[in-house]
């Protein structure tokens, strides 16, 4: 019993099992216990959809306004 | 083999990746369609993380034009230690700061912040899970939580999800905002965001943690309300 890891253990792990920062033993019996409940499986994916939902906010394109007055100071730098 | 020599020409420790050190002798050379790619890829992470450090988008916008200052003026000096992203990025948190100090406001900046100050939030509500004294099955989950891999993608990918989760985003901790920011929203690596930031690994986790589990709450919330919804038609 002392081994086997909770739900409520588990959800307070799950960044650090993503991120790989887990020891050996720790991130074995996390696996398992990903293999045996359903109810983790299905938060873990729930976390994994919330990073890609995540990334799909970025926005790199960058006002022309402010495109222009960077390159003027480009300009201006080089020139000096 | 170009960008080497130029890179052995200054002086540079070796560490600097080969596509840093040629845009960095390009814009050495004043080449603009250097300076051009890297507004492209930085400018708007610049300003999303300069908005998290100040506050107001005006005063951002501000502390960005300085930051591209810094970094034209700081360019011969570049001595390649770190990547140009992150040397960049340090311009701006040094900006940011100096411009908080200059009106008297103090800057939430991860790198202040301990987690273990805050009071321990958990991930998921105590509720959802069994009691302790549970015969069977002890803090093991009361109702499961639903697979979102059944859902239609269509639902997921909506407008108004995406605003939820911006939503969810703007209501958590200045330093939580900016570590689940750069990792999530701009995919940078843990390490990458501890440099920039100046924060441990550990606290990185920890902070990067309570933002996704408070943003994951928000939307299980919103997609178990939008569920009825439908059922109910």
């Amino acid at each position: 019993m002392a081994d086997e890891l909770s739900c409520k253990e588990f959800v307070e792990l799950v960044t650090a099992y993503l991120e790989l920062a887990l020891d050996e033993l720790l991130a074995q019996r996390v696996a398992q216990h990903l293999r045996e409940c359903e109810g983790c499986a299905a938060y873990l994916e729930q976390i994994r959809q919330t990073i890609a939902l995540l990334g799909t906010l970025a926005d790199s394109s960058t006002a022309p306004d402010s495109k222009a007055a960077l390159l003027a100071l480009f300009r201006s730098h080089v020139s000096e | 083999m170009a960008a080497k020599d130029a890179r052995v020409a200054a002086g540079e420790a070796a560490i600097l990746p080969d596509e840093d050190a040629a845009l960095l002798a390009a814009l050495r050379r004043g080449e603009e369609s250097a300076f051009v790619s890297l507004i492209e890829r930085y400018h708007a992470p610049l300003l999303r993380l300069a908005q998290i450090f100040v506050g107001s988008q005006a005063v951002a916008e501000d502390v960005v034009q300085e930051t591209w200052l810094g970094v034209l003026q700081g360019l011969g000096r570049f001595e390649g230690r770190s990547s140009l992203k992150t040397w960049i990025f340090r311009i701006l948190t040094n900006r940011a700061k100096t411009r908080g100090q200059r009106e008297g406001r103090s800057i939430p900046f991860s790198a202040l912040a301990t987690p273990g100050d805050e009071a321990f939030e958990p991930a998921v509500e105590p509720e959802r899970f069994l009691p302790a004294d549970d015969p069977h099955w002890p803090h093991h989950w009361a109702s499961l939580p639903q697979r979102w891999d059944e859902l239609p993608e269509a639902r997921l990918l909506a407008k108004e999800t995406r605003a939820v989760i911006q939503q969810a985003v703007e209501q958590l901790t200045p330093s939580q905002r900016e570590v689940i920011t750069l990792r999530d929203i701009e995919g940078w690596t843990a390490p990458e965001v501890c440099e920039a930031l100046e924060v441990s690994e550990s606290n990185q986790r920890v902070l990067l943690h309570r933002a996704r589990s408070k943003v994951r709450r928000v939307l299980e919330q919103y997609l178990a309300v939008a569920e009825d919804r439908d059922d109910g038609r």
